[in-house]
């Protein structure tokens, strides 16, 4: 294109765009909330076309200069900036509207873990998304209050509020196990979701041990964390009998809170008791009655 | 001629050649075996061919025929004759064929004669070896076994009371919101990892499950070359235990063949769990615990049920440590005899004869499969 041909295009452009900014046939506002209806008025003669055009959706209406124009309740749903363009036969006129999202209507909240060990710092992690009636993000800053409690404690409550529609908090998982609510609130809003707080690693294993004919009867005591908390039934705990070179081990799951089982006596033989990566007691089999 | 054609030619000529050596020299017990070949089994004039034709007819499966040929038949029916070596109930063995045996020191004084005979049974996960000494007696001018039998233990019928621990899974639906919350997968954690070169590269490692709640897990690994490029690719198959339990720990062993270690640069391990409906039960007590030296190597002891539930095939899987407490090598082997409550079965995990000298220590766990597992 020669430098010519450009500079007459440019100048027809601004011609037109000096044309329409005088004589707009059309009003629009500024900006809407999703949904809302919208009236146009509009002046002159003949016919032209409008065209509205935003994310995910773009609206056509025919039109007679000097009428109205209506878009309905629900419409224009889209949160976002929409380009309206007005086009005649020997015209056309642009403008921009902005669509807002209405009141927060809906929250996704998205709660991790769902399970954790108790006494974890900054363990829970709980994220939310605020949406409105047309699952727009609503960006204007809005309070969440999340609330944490357990079902013999005090409720833990942090208010954040929303950046670019979404709110985010971390906090400390209790130091008792069970299970805890987990409540994200927007106003009357509120979404729950239910953390399973478990036992950490088990704390003072200590197993007791009496003789029965020739095998020895074991049996630990109740296995709790370091904070008191019961360790959950089917935790694996590991006997282990040794005896001039020769091993005996068994894995016994915890069952209603101890493991118990019975091994073979061998005189000089040591008994030792592990879980996972934690040992427990030992006992020479000859201090055995 | 072109080059393929005479390869083809060749292969032809040479697939010839085989099926007519195969067809003059006949393998006798590969033969007896394949063919069911009543017409080759010969009289027993001699204690070698007496062993041989007793075992062939094992082989075949002609239970009647090989109990009826035995010295000892008078000790026991023909019914425990056949439980002896197929098991009573469901079991590797119920599931083996004879793939071939050995006979050793046959000591002839007489009219008696001693061999050994080690019976090399082939299953979907193996070989297993049955060792039986057999005392061979003249009778007239034949030779017969004694046979050793080896007689199952029987259960009575009984109700075992068991406080049945099991846990099962429910999964976010379909339906739910993407927001919706999950089950959260188990948490494992890989405790050791130790590459060897023996040939090829081995890992070695063990894994814990620390979460609460069982998992199926399994470990995959990565060989990273000196330029950064993905060398081999692996996961651990039949050398770990894929149903871990809360605080269980397996260990695993990933064999790459081909790859040198000198090759790799670096390692990535990709240990991964998934939630499972799994029971604790049954608790398999392994008793007896030893290790046996040279020239064969073997960790061996006896599994004992300790749970009401019949155990149709169990898995023990070992691992070894050196004094440092460094992992040198991880086995495994399989009782070949279900396992009922409180009845042992022996079980055998070979260990390499130039890491036994190193071995100082070693842990065994075990994996089970249930049949009528609910």
């Amino acid at each position: 294109m020669t430098a010519r041909l450009k500079a007459v295009l440019v100048s027809v452009l601004l011609a037109a765009a000096l044309a329409a900014a005088q004589t707009s046939r059309v009003e629009f506002p500024r900006s809407i909330a999703a949904g809302d209806a919208l009236s146009l008025s509009t002046t002159g003669n003949g016919k032209a076309t409008l065209y509205i055009v935003g994310p995910g959706q773009a609206l056509r209406r025919d039109l007679q200069l000097g009428d109205k124009v209506a878009f309905g309740v629900d419409e224009i749903h889209n949160a976002g900036h929409y380009i309206v363009v007005l086009a005649g036969p020997s015209f056309s006129e642009t403008a921009e509207l902005d669509v807002t999202a209405r009141q927060p209507s809906a929250l996704s909240f998205l709660a991790k873990p769902s399970r954790l060990p108790v006494d974890r710092p900054d363990g829970i992690s709980g994220v939310v998304y605020v949406f409105d009636p047309f699952q727009n993000l609503v960006v204007q800053p809005t309070n969440v209050s999340f609330e944490l409690s357990e079902s013999a404690g005090p409720t833990r409550s942090r208010t954040v509020s929303t950046r670019d529609g979404l709110a985010w908090v971390r906090m400390d998982s209790a130091p008792k196990a069970g299970a805890a609510q987990f409540l994200a609130r927007v106003g009357d809003l509120t979404e729950k979701r239910i953390v399973q707080q478990v036992p950490a690693e088990p704390c003072n294993l200590r197993m007791n041990a009496h003789r029965s004919g020739n095998r020895i009867e074991l049996e630990t005591d109740p296995l709790r964390d370091c904070r008191g908390n019961a360790v959950p039934d089917g935790t694996i705990v590991t006997f282990k009998e040794t005896y001039q070179g020769t091993e005996s081990t068994v894995d016994v799951p915890l069952k209603r809170g101890v493991a118990k089982t019975n091994m073979p006596v061998y005189e000089g033989g040591l008994i030792s008791v592990a879980t996972g990566v934690v040992m427990g007691n030992e006992i020479q089999t000859k201090d055995v009655r | 001629m072109t080059r393929g054609r005479l390869i083809a030619l060749l292969i032809t000529v040479a697939t010839a050649l085989l099926i007519a050596i195969g067809t003059m020299f006949p393998n006798p017990f590969a033969l007896a075996l394949a063919t069911g070949g009543a017409g080759l089994i010969r009289p027993p004039s001699s204690p070698r061919v007496a062993v041989e034709t007793l075992v062939q007819q094992i082989g075949h499966r002609e239970w009647r025929v090989a109990y009826n040929s035995l010295a000892n038949k008078n000790e026991f029916t023909e019914a425990q004759f056949i439980r002896d070596l197929t098991g009573s109930y469901s079991s590797l063995r119920s599931y083996s064929t004879l793939d071939g045996f050995d006979l050793h020191s046959l000591h002839v004084s007489g009219a008696n004669a001693d061999a050994q005979v080690s019976l090399r049974w082939s299953s979907v996960v193996g070989t297993f070896q049955d060792v039986r000494d057999l005392r061979v007696t003249r009778v007239g001018s034949q030779w017969q076994v004694a046979w050793p039998i080896v007689r199952e233990a029987r259960v009575p019928p009984q109700v075992i009371p068991v406080n049945y621990l099991r846990w099962d899974v429910i999964y976010r639906g379909p339906e739910d919101d993407w927001g919706a919350q999950n089950v959260e997968s188990p948490h494992v954690r890989i405790v050791d990892m130790h590459p060897v070169d023996r040939g090829g590269v081995i890992l070695l490692g063990e894994l814990l499950n620390e979460d609460v709640v069982p998992a199926f897990v399994t470990v995959k690994a990565t060989l990273v070359a000196k330029n950064g490029s993905a060398m081999a690719s692996e996961d651990a198959f039949d050398k770990m235990s894929h149903v871990l339990l809360p605080k269980q720990v397996t260990p695993f062993r990933i064999d790459f063949h081909d790859v040198r270690l000198s090759d790799v640069d670096s390692v990535q391990m990709d240990p991964s769990a998934s939630l499972i409906a799994a029971s604790a039960d049954p608790v398999i007590e392994i008793e007896d615990q030893k290790l046996t030296g040279l020239p064969n190597p073997m960790l061996s002891g006896r599994l004992v049920n300790q749970s009401g539930q019949l155990v149709n095939i169990a898995h023990a899987l070992g691992t070894f440590y050196d004094s440092a407490g460094q992992l040198v090598w991880v086995s495994d082997g399989y009782a070949n005899r279900a396992l009922l409550p409180e009845i042992p079965v022996p079980f055998a995990i070979s260990v390499p004869t130039d890491l036994y000298s190193k071995v100082s220590s070693y842990r065994v766990i075990s994996s089970t499969y249930s049949s009528n597992r609910l």
